[in-house]
């Protein structure tokens, strides 16, 4: 079964003024969209068709560019969408505020050491919290590479990932990507990233 | 030594509009000026203080590298414009693109594609080999072909800041006003003088 663009669970307006409607439709239905078509031309009748995104990323050594790209992209997009949420969500509780503290020394230091990522990615790419052999880090991958590719330095279970392309920030934000990285911090959705640390 | 932002040798808005003031503004004024910033930082008390940018871009590597590099790419991507330009190579360039790829036309779509298909960002080349034969390369982030002994002879820069703002997603809609302010009599220069 081919892959599909995912429907968002909100509004393009609904992340206003942290991130603008404009950003949001062109990010979704034709960034997205894009990666997803892209990606369903590439595997289409190949030992891929079929397979889940997450087997297919954990092999990407053994595939084309053209599905280590739109693979990554299809995921990543995915992701981001649900990782964030109207409003943000109250902060992290529970076994995953636990496990932040344990491995950052507290929500403050977590975020400065993700904005970091973030913000020094050089080029396009995105930043990550990884779960990685039960244990916390924070990592950055080029491109639309992500944690659960067999390729990337970091590899684990991506739990919050932010796009640092140009395209996710310029039309509102244009040069000053710190401005946008700390703007995503207020929309975080940390439930989502609770359910996937939980996994 | 110190690096500074050269001239803009146009105005800001003299390449509307195929590429808007705002667009320059921000592309030369905030990227353009920062990547001068930053390698200002980096050099000072380092190995490349006293470096041009050509040492830089062959032999550094990390931020020093990415910024310096940049800088080097904003200039001669800024560098070639004018809407009132050659729109077609002149005398031996207009020869060797020939020789190399068959006619100009030719050339135009294979440089277009590098364009289009260099994913994330980065650079599109048309580059003058030892040999004195012509090639395209795409490059990635701050890629510059000197560090692989080529001659740079024209550039697209096809990180989205360069056109977001005008095209958004539609990268080839940039390259095709690209090829619209291209002046042929700077990249004829340029290779009369490598």
């Amino acid at each position: 079964m081919a892959f599909e663009l995912p429907k968002l669970g909100y509004d393009y307006t609904a992340l206003e003024p942290h991130i603008d409607a404009r950003t949001m439709e062109i990010h979704h239905t034709k960034h997205h969209a894009g990666y997803t078509n892209n990606l369903n031309n590439a595997i289409v009748s190949t030992a891929l068709e079929g397979k889940s995104i997450e087997e297919i990323l954990k092999g990407t050594s053994g595939h084309s560019t053209a599905v280590r790209n739109n693979g990554g992209g299809y995921y990543n997009h995915d992701l981001y969408w649900k990782v964030i949420a109207p409003g943000g969500s109250p902060k992290p509780e529970g076994v995953l505020q636990d496990a932040l503290n344990e491995y950052f020394g507290s929500l403050e230091n977590f975020r400065e050491a993700f904005v970091q990522a973030a913000v020094t990615r050089f080029g396009s790419g995105w930043a990550w919290l990884v779960l990685q052999d039960k244990k916390l880090v924070v990592s950055s991958t080029p491109n639309q590479d992500n944690p659960l590719m067999d390729v990337a330095e970091v590899q684990g279970v991506p739990l919050l990932g932010i796009d640092v392309w140009e395209h996710a920030y310029y039309l509102k934000y244009q040069n000053r990507r710190p401005d946008y990285v700390n703007a995503f911090w207020n929309l975080i959705n940390w439930d989502e990233v609770a359910r996937r640390f939980k996994g | 030594m110190s690096f500074e932002l050269p001239k803009l040798p146009y105005q800001k808005s003299a390449l509307e509009p195929y590429i808007s003031e705002k667009t320059i503004e921000f592309h030369y004024g905030k990227h353009h000026q920062a990547y001068v910033n930053n390698l200002n930082n980096l050099t000072k008390g380092s190995p490349f203080e006293n470096s041009d940018l050509e040492e830089i871009i062959k032999k550094a590597d990390g931020g020093i590298f990415n910024n310096g590099a940049q800088v080097w790419n904003h200039t001669f991507y800024f560098g070639q414009f004018s809407k009132d330009g050659c729109k077609e190579p002149m005398d031996q360039l207009k020869e060797a693109i020939e020789s190399s790829f068959g006619s100009f036309d030719k050339f135009v779509e294979e440089f277009s594609k590098a364009a289009a298909t260099l994913f994330g960002s980065g650079w599109a080349w048309l580059v003058r080999n030892d040999d004195g034969s012509l090639a395209i390369v795409q490059t990635g982030n701050a890629g510059n072909p000197l560090r692989d002994g080529q001659k740079p002879l024209l550039t697209c820069d096809v990180w989205e800041h360069a056109y977001y703002l005008d095209k958004q997603n539609a990268r080839p809609k940039y390259i095709e006003d690209f090829w619209k302010i291209v002046d042929w009599k700077v990249i004829s220069k340029r290779f009369s003088e490598i």
